[in-house]
């Protein structure tokens, strides 16, 4: 086991010096500088403008901008936003758990859904219920994040007037940060104060519904349709036969034996839809106002703020791959094959 | 009584309108203590009948039969769950290719002790002091530390005896094999049959052999059945039906043996293949391919009828050997 981690880990380096080659280039690719965003429409003395580049570091070729970034982040120093002045970091930390909160709760709805769905599937193959839920998924994992946010929107805020349009918590709560979890919070705050924080944490759980079905809808529709063609497979097995010639009961038969096999693949996928979640974010918090990291950096790109981009699309991508890493973990667990494996 | 009682069984398979009969019209009985082989090519119905028997199609086959009791229970009457309470215990069974019959993700100890905790309640030290006992039955070495191992880290004998302790942890009356060692190396195939035997012999229980080896069946069968596109052609003791076949196909099949040949250059073989959905005759089923084919056999399908050492669906049975022509 320690050598099978230790293994994953050799992997995992060339990857962490590619994305941050990849977020360097790339942002530098797209026209324009922090300075000339900054100034926008009003025309900019060109002294000055190469006097702010200097002072940025900007002025230095590329090679050297990169080793010196490089260099800083093995001192553990990511920087301040040119915006803000504030280190990376802690911007980081403040709006990770905004993001975190909704992430969590979308792959708990997707996984959650989509194990039943598939595996119930996967039981009644070639039935209506099958059918439909295939259908479905289809249709959800075609779907484009924004329209489908705009269009539960329009249904439920607008017309019906169930859930809020946007944002964390209504207005109205005085609701102090403490975990940075909403729901958290928002539950503490109205043990605290129940007269004056009334429906807090109802509040908080309307405003995160919808946001959460959108994001999870397409790992929904993956974890669906993966649990239920594994489990076709899985069912079709010699020792699924095994199990109903010992005469197990067939929910025995179905749990223990076939999802059990079946989930390893289903696992794999589930921690790939870490990264499908940290990019659908982007997108579902800027549509629901959601004050998370996919809005700090879309707003980061559009001024140029190269150190939040850079070492904020680095954060992100090193979580997501340790996620990799802990479900590659898992599936070891899971699987004893692998495990055994020399 | 017999222990295992089928009379007139069939299976369907396909749609009500164009179904597809997998088995037709089977009798077996099978006594305490009796070896019964079942021969027959692939595809002739010799698994299908013994899943349909265990409730093992899962609602994809049509069963029908005027009898098939077990023990005196009615198989075809009792619900699942009675069923469960039987497979498994009474009725146990192995299967052809070992290294797949065996979850992947599970202990061959969990395996074992699954089937006794489900149908006997055992637990704690006892459950663990019986599963070893039974792998010590089926004489696997260092059976304490094999108890931890995964399917994967046994070889195939391995894995087909360690299925033969999940099959015998209840004492079953009848044991069901089903080509137990087709998948196996020669020298081990010896080995997985002499255990088979010798623990039939120790308890008494039925078993039913189901195999394309004639050879096997020869050695350890009291009695055999030959069956054909899901049909018994044949029934009878081991001694009489291989010294006195009187079915057209059992004596194809016995002068297909290399050894049984005697000097001819070329091995005997009957052309065709059994037939299949598509293909059935409206005659005896055998008549394509059988060399004594009369006019009556093609268009009437034979039943099958009681002689003195066995039985035989034909209606030209050959009690003086003819050669074939």
């Amino acid at each position: 086991m320690f050598f099978f981690i230790l293994r994953r880990l050799g992997v995992l380096i060339p990857t962490f010096f590619g994305i941050t080659l990849i977020t360097f280039s790339l942002i530098r690719m797209i026209p324009g500088d922090p300075i000339e965003v900054m100034m926008g429409e009003r025309s900019l003395d060109p002294a000055l403008h190469a006097a702010a580049m200097k002072r940025l570091g900007l002025d230095q070729p590329l090679y050297i901008q990169y080793f010196d970034y490089i260099s800083n982040l093995f001192q553990g120093n990511l920087g301040a936003s040119l915006k803000t002045q504030q280190s990376v970091w802690s911007e980081f930390t403040t709006l990770f758990p905004a993001t975190l909160e909704l992430a969590l709760c979308a792959l708990v709805f997707a996984t959650v859904c989509g194990l039943l769905a598939g595996v119930v599937a996967a039981i009644k193959r070639g039935s209506i219920f099958d059918h439909g839920v295939m259908g479905i998924s289809l249709t959800g994992f075609s779907m484009p994040i924004f329209w489908w946010g705009l269009i539960l929107i329009m249904l439920f805020s607008v017309q019906l007037g169930w859930t809020p349009v946007s944002g964390r918590l209504d207005l109205a709560f005085d609701v102090q940060p403490q975990t940075g979890f909403m729901l958290i919070d928002a539950w503490r705050a109205e043990m605290a104060d129940p007269e004056y924080n009334a429906g807090a944490f109802k509040d908080a759980v309307m405003h995160l519904i919808l946001p959460a079905i959108v994001l999870g809808t397409i790992p929904l529709a993956v974890i669906a349709r993966m649990t239920r063609s594994s489990m076709l497979e899985v069912l079709r097995e010699d020792y699924v036969r095994t199990a109903r010639a010992k005469g197990l009961s067939p929910a025995r038969v179905i749990f223990i034996h076939t999802l059990r096999n079946a989930l390893i693949p289903v696992l794999t996928v589930i921690g790939l839809q870490v990264g499908t979640l940290m990019g659908g974010a982007v997108l579902t918090e800027t549509i629901f106002s959601w004050p998370g990291i996919g809005k700090w950096l879309i707003d980061a790109i559009g001024r140029r703020d190269y150190p939040v981009v850079q070492n904020g699309i680095l954060i992100v991508a090193t979580l997501v791959i340790v996620t990799n890493f802990i479900v590659d973990i898992l599936y070891g667990i899971a699987n004893p094959r692998i495990r055994h494996a020399k | 009584m017999s222990l295992l009682q089928i009379k007139n069984l069939s299976v369907e398979f396909g749609s009500e309108k164009n179904p597809f009969r997998a088995v037709e019209g089977l009798d077996l009985s099978v006594d305490q203590g009796e070896i019964v082989g079942i021969v027959g090519e692939s595809g002739s119905g010799k698994s299908v009948t013994m899943m349909a028997m265990m409730g093992l199609l899962e609602g994809q086959g049509r069963i029908v039969a005027d009898e098939l009791t077990f023990d005196g229970k009615n198989l075809l009457t009792i619900s699942a769950r009675e069923r469960r309470k039987i497979v498994g215990k009474d009725i146990a069974m192995i299967f052809q290719d070992p290294m797949t019959s065996l979850n992947p993700s599970y202990t061959v100890g969990y395996q074992i002790m699954e089937v006794l905790k489900v149908h006997q309640g055992l637990r704690g030290a006892e459950l663990k002091a019986r599963a070893l006992e039974l792998m010590e039955l089926v004489e696997i070495p260092a059976a304490k530390t094999r108890l931890e191992a995964y399917p994967h880290q046994l070889s195939g004998g391995m894995s087909q005896r360690v299925m033969i302790a999940v099959a015998l942890a209840c004492n079953p009356k009848l044991l069901i094999a089903d080509e137990p060692t087709t998948a196996l190396d020669v020298t081990i195939q010896a080995q997985i049959m002499d255990l088979l035997v010798n623990l039939q012999k120790e308890r008494n229980m039925a078993l039913l052999m189901i195999t394309h080896d004639l050879a096997v069946i020869a050695e350890v069968a009291h009695r055999v059945a030959v069956m054909y596109a899901g049909q018994v052609a044949e029934e009878g003791t081991v001694p009489q039906l291989f010294r006195h076949p009187v079915h057209p196909y059992t004596q194809a099949l016995l002068s297909s043996i290399p050894e049984h040949s005697k000097g001819a250059r070329r091995l005997v073989t009957l052309p065709g293949i059994v037939p299949g959905q598509y293909d059935r005759p409206s005659g005896c089923l055998l008549s394509p391919r059988c060399p004594y084919v009369q006019e009556r056999c093609r268009n009437e399908r034979p039943g099958i009828t009681a002689h003195e050492h066995g039985a035989v669906r034909c209606f030209y049975p050959l009690f003086e050997k003819k050669e074939a022509p």
